[in-house]
């Protein structure tokens, strides 16, 4: 899978690296910001509420 | 046929560990970023609270003594959920420790603020009843982080446009999540007429779970009118600023 996308990314490997790291990047704010936040309530450690 | 067999461990066990990162990267989110996030979230809840109040009190002259409530007034409850009415001040939590109470107890748009929630329907503060908030005890700000540190006879100073409400600790309990009597006009006593002015804060118990609720009920115990000096168990410097 990794080796598949480091083979298609063009470029010499300074570029392919630099590319993979921004990909990495654009990953982690997806997640914390729509993902995360969308997951989180359907777990079952933050409700402090009473109620049936 | 071994070395397809080895290509497809291969993809496999990147896929698990791509997954193992992304459960780590959940972690980080959940126990770091959702505080950082609320921080801001706290701190302009609290200052649209206060926008609402009319003015800062003159500081000191007690021309308006605190009194002991026999009718404090009592704010009509919130049409709308995530509408901001008081300030909570704990004086436990640490010196000027204060966090905004709106309505409603959903996580959006009230609780993940990293502010207090109003059980839609309970008492307003200063009402006959039971006032019941909400919040969370760990992660999104963690307003009733120290919720377990409370004792009896601590205050807890709910701030409106009206003044301050001082409600004294009477007790705390752990409870199931079922049981919605905590919040009840009278706690416990779902089907008794209340005649007492209480105060009930909810949160997650054990800390990082939710398989129980840590319950801290108090009781009024005077009212301080906004134009007089705050209640002097906020101490000095805090409340209306």
């Amino acid at each position: 899978m990794y080796g598949w996308l480091w083979r298609h990314l063009p470029g010499p490997a300074a570029l392919r690296a630099a590319t993979v790291l921004v990909l990495a990047a654009v990953v982690v704010v997806v997640c914390f910001g729509w993902v995360f936040p969308a997951v989180a309530p359907h777990l079952p450690f933050n409700d402090g509420t009473v109620g049936e | 046929m071994s070395g397809r067999l080895r290509a497809g461990a291969g993809a496999l066990g990147e896929l698990m560990v791509t997954a193992g990162v992304l459960v780590l990267l959940f972690v980080v989110w959940q126990l770091w970023w959702t505080d950082v996030a609320a921080a801001d979230d706290q701190r302009a809840a609290v200052a649209s609270v206060q926008q609402t109040f009319d003015a800062a009190p003159p500081a000191g002259g007690g021309a308006v003594p605190a009194v002991v409530p026999a009718e404090p007034p009592v704010l009509a409850e919130p049409g709308q959920d995530g509408e901001g009415f008081a300030v909570v001040h704990v004086p436990r939590f640490g010196e000027g420790w204060q966090v905004a109470a709106e309505q409603g107890v959903g996580l959006r748009p009230v609780l993940n603020d990293g502010v207090l929630g109003h059980y839609p329907g309970t008492a307003m503060p200063g009402g006959v009843g039971n006032l019941a908030l909400a919040g969370h005890r760990t992660t999104y700000g963690a307003p009733l982080g120290q919720i377990a540190e409370l004792v009896p006879g601590d205050p807890v100073v709910v701030e409106t446009a009206d003044g301050w409400y001082v409600y004294l600790v009477s007790g705390s309990e752990v409870v199931t999540p079922d049981r919605v009597d905590v919040i009840a006009p009278v706690p416990g006593d779902p089907d008794a007429a209340p005649t007492e002015r209480m105060i009930t804060l909810t949160a997650c118990h054990p800390r990082f779970s939710a398989r129980q609720r840590y319950v801290v009920h108090g009781v009024l115990d005077s009212f301080s009118p906004r134009g007089g000096p705050p209640p002097a168990e906020l101490g000095t410097g805090v409340g209306g600023v």
